[in-house]
């Protein structure tokens, strides 16, 4: 970035301010550091500094045998863990060809969408306490407990499951586990209308939230981003519906798009989201087949030569895998990841410029970035 | 000897060691308000239902240590919270906990002093605690803090404008600056202010919101933006005191509020003769219970509302308060002069 600028006024000449937001600071969300040329309080330019959180997961991958990624994966997007491991097990599947059974593909669904929700739960916290919303943020950790308590039933972990074998399932739901995700799915639609009374029409949230950090459709394409910032600009690209994969094309739902594309309508739409997994939770707990939960895999996890690229959509978009494997040896040749995160992140600069400092923690939150998965 | 020395002294000490502890409860009550609003206990582990938090809490504040960094302006940084602190407690000098009573034989008010030009006298001594946050951010030669003060001082400076003018509509409303005749010409005219002026009333009340740094005006210490704001620099005793001076306004414009617009002292209906009963309940406790519904309010609006931005707030403060405190002070001059 420049040397800030030097403006003469009539009276005093007024110099811009360079500020240092991060690595350790409340709003942004882990170890991102936004470096913010300041006009008063307007941000004139902003430079976005990652890298904090790089654990170099990629580059480890091709020294670790096929299962042993899976571990890796749950420590990207740390808030999903479920999700990044349904991605990266697809994306074997689909290189050594495996078909994987119709039971293992609707669990496979659930927990996607219950990912979803306590993903988008985090979300709605962080974000609503960023704009100082205080209490929003304590009732949405409530409902993510009682996913994450769902997930320790079904795999004994709370925050990264590893919970996904190449092929299908480690291990069967446990007895009653599909009663407690229609418990729990009754118990969160009447908690998507407290938060939503606590911020849809109000006023103060309103004015926070509607025309700030616009962006147009075709300008979120060309930038790469995906998931609810691409679909609240009214791109209606979900991975589920356009390339559908688990057992998503079993599967009705709608895909929530925003018309204005700023702030607040990334948040309807993240709200609508959270209706529509509900929707697809209830299906295929309901519609749960019978079988086994681990295709036909072989003992010594070694896919042909050739490389793959599959993408799923995570909560925070298009998560995608691309695998090179040399056909030889029980690691990848080369691992890469398309995280959404990442991706979304590139939004930031066009869209803080011009707004102030309390609109950029606004947009931090409404691009809903976990540090973890950028860096990787 | 003993009316005009030992009993001012005794009234002073009451009230400021009362102010204080007041203080510290206020904090914990905030903290257990916000909890429950937010299904959750609050502090429990000091004491039974955590009472006894505040005292661990000042003895914590008190043996920590007390940074100053390094490149910051050292006198000013020192005077900052004291400046901020001294004002808000000064304050109660002129609050009227309730009239004239017998003790022991003999008569004594319950306030340390009935100044005729009482209101004035808030208002320019709660003025001064803004230098304490301007100063304090300056001082402290960091950006954050920096900004924040520029906030603050915004912030406070455009809504003392709307909070005084309304002021004004009561002075003439009562025909008095002092806080004591204010309540007994409330006495007389048999309404509680609020009713005759409840625009005024809720201009204060926002305007006191901001005044006193409360969400959702509490940008100049807005967490989520700039890190704690104009207290960022400060540690131990010295940001407990920027933080005591935040409640203690609180508590200020509590009383205020009540002592303006809900008659002070006296009971609901204070011309019902029929609700004479109520008159059992001294007048003290009619003023603290009135002061106390307005700090629930003050805590529970906390605990619901989002933040607003900092132009918005120059917008509200500017464009919407200010023209209706003028307009409604034009317009109660006008009736006072017409009709009474």
């Amino acid at each position: 970035m420049e040397t800030p600028a030097v403006h003469h006024g009539a009276m005093f000449d007024t110099s811009e301010l360079v500020i240092n937001m991060g690595p350790q600071h409340p709003s942004t969300h882990g170890v991102l550091r936004v470096v913010l040329r300041l006009d008063g309080e307007k941000v004139v330019d902003a430079d976005v500094v990652i890298g904090y959180l790089h654990r170099g997961i990629e580059k480890l991958s091709e020294n670790r045998n096929w299962t042993q990624i899976i571990l890796l994966t749950d420590r990207m997007d740390y808030v999903a863990a479920a999700t990044n491991n349904v991605g990266y097990c697809e994306t074997v599947e689909k290189l050594m060809s495996i078909e994987v059974p119709r039971r293992a593909r609707y669990i496979r669904t659930i927990m996607c969408e219950l990912q979803r929700i306590a993903s988008h739960c985090l979300w709605i916290g962080t974000h609503a306490m960023d704009i100082g919303a205080m209490t929003v943020f304590l009732y949405a950790f409530r409902e993510r407990e009682l996913i994450l308590d769902l997930f320790e039933e079904m795999c004994g972990a709370r925050l990264t499951y590893n919970s996904m074998r190449i092929g299908g399932l480690p291990l069967d739901l446990p007895p009653g586990w599909d009663k407690k995700v229609l418990q729990f799915c009754s118990i969160m639609d009447t908690k998507i209308d407290e938060y939503e009374e606590l911020l849809t029409h109000n006023r103060i949230w309103l004015e926070r939230t509607k025309g700030i950090g616009v962006i147009s459709g075709a300008d979120a394409v060309a930038l790469g981003l995906s998931g609810p910032p691409l679909r609240g600009s009214g791109v209606p690209r979900d991975v589920r519906k356009d390339e559908p994969y688990a057992a998503y094309e079993e599967m009705q739902f709608d895909v929530p798009i925003g018309t204005a594309g700023d702030t607040y309508d990334r948040y309807l739409v993240r709200l609508e989201e959270f209706r529509q997994s509900l929707r697809i939770i209830r299906q295929a707990t309901d519609g749960l087949p019978e079988g086994p939960i681990v295709g036909k895999v072989p003992r010594l996890i070694k896919p042909p030569a050739g490389e793959t690229y599959h993408a799923i959509e995570s909560p925070k978009g298009e998560l995608g895998y691309f695998i090179v494997s040399d056909g030889k040896s029980t690691n990848p040749y080369r691992f890469r990841v398309r995280p959404p995160s990442f991706c979304n992140l590139q939004g930031l600069r066009p869209l803080i410029k011009g707004h102030l400092i309390a609109d950029v923690v606004a947009l931090i939150g409404s691009l809903d970035v976990v540090l973890g998965e950028v860096d990787r | 000897m003993i009316d005009h020395f030992v009993i001012p002294l005794v009234k002073i000490l009451v009230v400021l060691n009362a102010t204080l502890v007041a203080v510290t409860y206020m904090v914990l009550l905030e903290r257990k308000v916000i909890a429950w609003a937010q299904s959750r206990l609050g502090p429990m582990r000091v004491g039974p239902y955590g009472i006894l938090q505040p005292v661990a809490d000042a003895i914590k504040l008190m043996i920590k240590e007390d940074i100053t960094p390094v490149r910051a302006d050292k006198w000013v940084f020192t005077a900052a919270p004291i400046i901020s602190m001294v004002p808000a407690l000064i304050v109660y000098a002129v609050i009227p906990f309730g009239p004239e009573v017998t003790i022991f034989g003999r008569k004594v008010a319950l306030y340390i002093t009935d100044v005729n030009v009482g209101l004035l006298y808030i208002v320019s001594v709660a003025s001064v605690g803004v230098y304490g946050i301007i100063l304090g951010g300056y001082a402290s030669n960091s950006k954050f803090p920096l900004l924040a003060s520029l906030r603050a001082s915004a912030q406070l400076i455009s809504y003392e404008v709307a909070v005084t003018l309304t002021l004004v509509s009561v002075i003439l409303m009562a025909g008095s600056l002092s806080m004591v005749s204010i309540v007994r010409a409330q006495e007389s005219s048999h309404l509680w202010y609020a009713f005759v002026q409840p625009l005024a009333f809720g201009i204060f009340i926002i305007g006191g919101l901001a005044e006193t740094n409360r969400a959702p005006f509490d940008l100049p210490e807005a967490e989520q933006e700039l890190t704690g704001g104009f207290h960022t620099e400060y540690s131990g005793m010295r940001f407990a005191l920027f933080f005591l001076a935040e409640y203690a306004n609180m508590i200020v414009v509590s009383s205020v509020a009540t002592t303006l617009f809900l008659g002070g002292w006296l009971r609901p209906f204070p011309n019902v003769a029929m609700l004479g009963f109520l008159d059992f309940i001294p007048a003290w406790i009619w003023f603290l219970v009135k002061s106390f519904v307005f700090l629930y309010v003050f805590i529970w609006i906390r605990a619901t509302l989002p933040r607003y931005r900092y132009d918005q707030l120059m917008r509200l403060g500017w464009k919407v308060l200010i023209p209706l405190a003028i307009a409604n002070l034009v317009v109660t001059g006008i009736v006072k002069v017409l009709l009474l």
